[in-house]
């Protein structure tokens, strides 16, 4: 056999060597097993294997946002590949780049409902940027190179690449990535038009009362588009608001950033939502958590939507100036043509406009009183930061109350060390990715902002934790109530928690000793500050179970189908406008 | 609604499997409305596919269909042709008559009318094939309900812009 001969099994393993894949995050099963093998025969790349497939997928997420590299996941056929789903349907929401390659029964049993059959590439088709089925040997390399390719360029996203038992067994030709022509239908434009550029630096020249809105497009640009957008702020001084999703796109120190925006954004964010007259929108994409009530969303403001994909352009607001094309390269040819017209800001009008955003800034929305012997949330989130933000710290987080803190008050400084699921809202999203962030950085600290239930969704992974030993550290705010649920009942339900307490819940420092990792438990604020340093001094994996207030509240908040300047400030604001309009009960 | 538009689409795509299922499941999905939809290679050489959609939808909406239409790997050109300008539309239809008598000579006298083509007969039935607008068969397909029209097969509308420019 020539040296480009060999088996599917093997193929797969070269293709993904030749794609700088170091790591593969994978559960096996009878359809799989060739891979398996050929995996046993070599030392290159490293297997991880997870205690369930959904597991596998938010790791490989965490390894891909915390990297800017694709992240690979390796599941059997039917069961494997339909656990992979949530995390398929996470990673299309939050455009994460994942390739994850699942067993099919061979191609011949294909549609007779044989043992361990699904439909994979149907069932996917909808939650994956594209899916592939390779019933041919001789296209498995061309797929490979492709699904790495489609899912890293232009809007990145999960790619899934179905593979037939025989098709595994075949030898075949292999087909190196520079081998293999970029497909005429899928070209992802990058470039910027320039006529586009110029009207948006008209806009920008001319606002009194502008806003940078930066968003999880930012991050997937990297962290040269990060430069840029930062230097773009500076130069301009104009005030910066981020999206969950892009966090660390502006160093959270900046004078300029107000903070995040949103349903639980800070007051000044949102009243500049509200207020601005040049919006820029670079890399986000009007979500319904950011815009509240669409019809009263920035009334008075001129919108310029920096995208790549111009499917999120005119989605949910009208636009003004599209300018589709990576961020990075916007930002830059924005930042040379204000350069080229010696841009100089409005220097009075931008005086009354910061004056403005800092009267809003007083008001000091994210205030909290830890008052009293029981422990706030929101003090245990701050206690966390003080005591970890001067390390190379990486955060994830479970989906709630605690996740809508942790963004409030951890500051970022960089991009790509804050992991949260924000389109889809994940529970149990946080530890496996901590998991895949740790893999990547080994020896950085990488910290799950957890919540009691949410954690209990993946908890099987403390397994792997122990196995590959990660001093992944969990730190679980224990409200005992889905906090977030809880709060939408008082809200919006006459404050029938309905289902919503957490009952007979483990003892949380039992179960870390269990896995094999150390438990430790805080209950007083003042034994706080100890409880962290001991978490940070354990080499090992640490769960942290924190005793907290069971009944706070995450303010701000929009309430759903109100407007910005209609967020509810905190418990004793909840009459002035605040109250739930019919329309905005049935929104989610 | 009053700013419901109807727009004729063609989707120039890669002839593989499961690209009819992405664009309807794409429709579906989105809650986007398909009036009409037909599909065919149309370039066996380099396998190409040509998608003919009619659908409804605001301005915004219309936007969104094919901004998503154009986001799917294996699609390569999507054209509005209701913006891009004049368009021929055809559809073609298979209507099956039965019956004797009054009724039968009437159907024949108004396909003639309607330049409906005699495919099959027998002492008791017609198939008519006719070609046209969708609205013209849909007034000769009225027109034959009382004459003793039993079934209809319709092909979907294919169209095409006018002039030399081509997709
Ligand atoms: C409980 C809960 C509460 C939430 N509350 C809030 C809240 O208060 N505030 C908030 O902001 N979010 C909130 N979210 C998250 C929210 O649901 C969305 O996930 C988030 O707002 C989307 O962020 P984004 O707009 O930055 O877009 P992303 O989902 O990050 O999308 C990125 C956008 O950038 C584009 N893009 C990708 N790559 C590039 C590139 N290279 N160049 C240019 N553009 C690119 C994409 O096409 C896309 O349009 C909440 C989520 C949960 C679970
Ligand atoms: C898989 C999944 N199921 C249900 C939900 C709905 N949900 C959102 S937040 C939440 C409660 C989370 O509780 P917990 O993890 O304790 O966090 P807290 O809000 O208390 O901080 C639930 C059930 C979800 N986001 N994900
Ligand atoms: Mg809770």
């Amino acid at each position: 056999m020539t040296a480009n001969q060999m088996n599917g099994a093997e193929m797969v393993i070269k293709a993904l060597g030749d794609q700088g894949v170091d790591v593969v995050f994978g559960y096996p099963g009878g359809a799989v097993l060739p891979i398996y093998d050929a995996l046993f025969m070599q030392n290159r790349l490293r297997h991880i294997l997870v205690r369930q497939e959904g597991g596998a997928v938010h790791a490989a997420e965490g390894y891909a946002r915390s990297t800017g590299k694709v992240g690979v996941v390796l599941v059997t056929s039917g069961p494997g590949a339909t656990n992979a789903v949530t995390g398929l349907t996470d990673a299309l929401m939050d455009s994460i780049p994942l390739v994850c390659l699942t067993g099919q029964v061979p191609t011949h049993l294909i549609g007779n409902d044989a043992f361990q059959e699904a439909d994979t590439t149907g069932i996917t088709r909808p939650c994956t940027k594209h899916n592939y089925l390779v019933k041919d040997v001789n296209d498995l390399a061309r797929v490979l190179h492709e699904a790495f390719y489609v899912a890293r360029s232009g809007r990145p996203g999960p790619v899934v690449v179905d593979l037939p038992k025989d098709v595994l067994f075949a030898i075949g030709t292999y087909l190196a990535p520079e081998q293999v022509e970029p497909r005429k239908s899928y070209r992802p434009k990058t470039d910027p038009d320039p006529a586009r550029i110029a009207e948006a630096v008209d806009l920008i020249i001319n606002a009194k009362r502008p806003l940078f809105y930066g968003g999880g497009g930012i991050i997937n640009s990297g962290p040269d588009a990060c430069k840029l957008f930062g230097e773009l702020v500076e130069m301009t001084n104009y005030p910066c608001t981020l999206t969950l999703m892009g966090l660390g796109a502006l160093p959270a120190s900046d004078k300029r950033y107000l903070g995040l925006v949103g349903m639980h954004g800070t007051y000044e964010s949102n009243m500049a939502m509200h207020g601005c007259d040049v919006m820029i929108n670079v890399g986000a994409r009007f979500d319904d958590r950011v815009t509240g009530r669409v019809s009263a969303f920035s009334p008075n403001s001129k919108k310029i939507h920096i995208d790549i994909d111009s499917s999120s352009i005119n989605k949910n607001v009208r636009i003004d100036v599209p300018v589709i094309g990576d961020a990075g390269k916007v930002l830059e040819a924005l930042i040379s043509a204000l350069k080229a017209k010696r841009f100089s800001p409005d220097k009075t009008a931008l005086s009354k406009w910061w004056k403005q955003l800092d009267e809003w800034r007083k008001r000091d929305s994210l205030h909290f009183d830890q008052a009293g012997p029981i422990i706030k949330p929101q003090y245990a989130i701050e206690r966390l930061y003080q005591l970890t933000k001067d390390r190379e710290t990486y955060i994830t987080t479970e989906v709630g109350q605690h996740q809508m803190w942790a963004a409030q008050l951890y500051k970022f400084e960089k991009p790509n060390r804050w992991m949260t699921s924000g389109g889809l809202g994940t529970m149990g999203y946080g530890l496996p990715a901590a998991m895949g962030v740790q893999i990547a950085h080994p020896d950085a600290l990488v910290v799950d902002i957890a919540g009691e239930a949410s954690i209990l969704m993946n908890i099987q992974e403390m397994s792997t934790i122990c196995q590959y030993r990660l001093p992944v550290k969990i730190f679980i705010v224990n409200n005992q109530y889905m906090g977030m649920v809880r709060q939408w009942q008082e809200l919006l339900h006459g404050g029938r928690y309905s289902e919503s307490y957490s009952e007979s819940l483990p003892d949380f420092v039992k179960l870390a000793e269990a896995f094999g990792a150390s438990g430790l438990r805080a209950s007083k604020p003042e034994e706080l500050d100890d409880v962290i340093k001991q978490m940070l001094a354990i080499p090992g994996p640490v769960i942290v179970d924190v005793a907290v207030d069971q009944k706070e509240n995450c303010f701000p908040m929009i309430p759903s189908g109100a407007a910005h300047n209609e967020m509810i400030l905190g418990p004793s604001d909840k009459q002035s406008g605040g109250s739930v309009s019919e329309e905005g009960m049935v929104l989610v | 609604m009053s700013d419901i538009e109807r727009h004729t689409i063609a989707v120039l795509v890669d002839n593989e499997p499961g690209i009819l299922a992405r664009v309807v499941g794409l429709f579906s999905g989105r809650g986007y409305n398909i009036a009409s939809l037909t599909v065919a290679e149309v370039d066996s050489a380099n396998s190409l596919s040509r998608i003919t959609i009619v659908t409804e939808g605001t301005p915004m909406i219309i936007e969104q269909i094919k901004a998503q239409l154009s986001r799917l790997v294996p699609v390569r050109v999507v054209h509005d042709l209701t913006e891009e300008g004049s368009t021929v539309e055809r559809e073609l239809v298979l209507l099956k008559m039965a019956g004797t008598g009054e009724k039968r000579i009437e159907s024949l006298r108004l396909a003639d009318i309607f330049r409906a083509r005699v495919v099959d007969s027998t002492i008791e039935s017609f198939v008519f094939e006719v070609t046209g607008s969708a609205e013209k068969l849909d007034a000769f397909i009225n027109l034959m309900k009382p004459l003793g029209l039993v079934e209809v097969s319709r092909t979907g509308v294919v169209a095409i812009s006018r002039g030399a420019a081509a997709i």
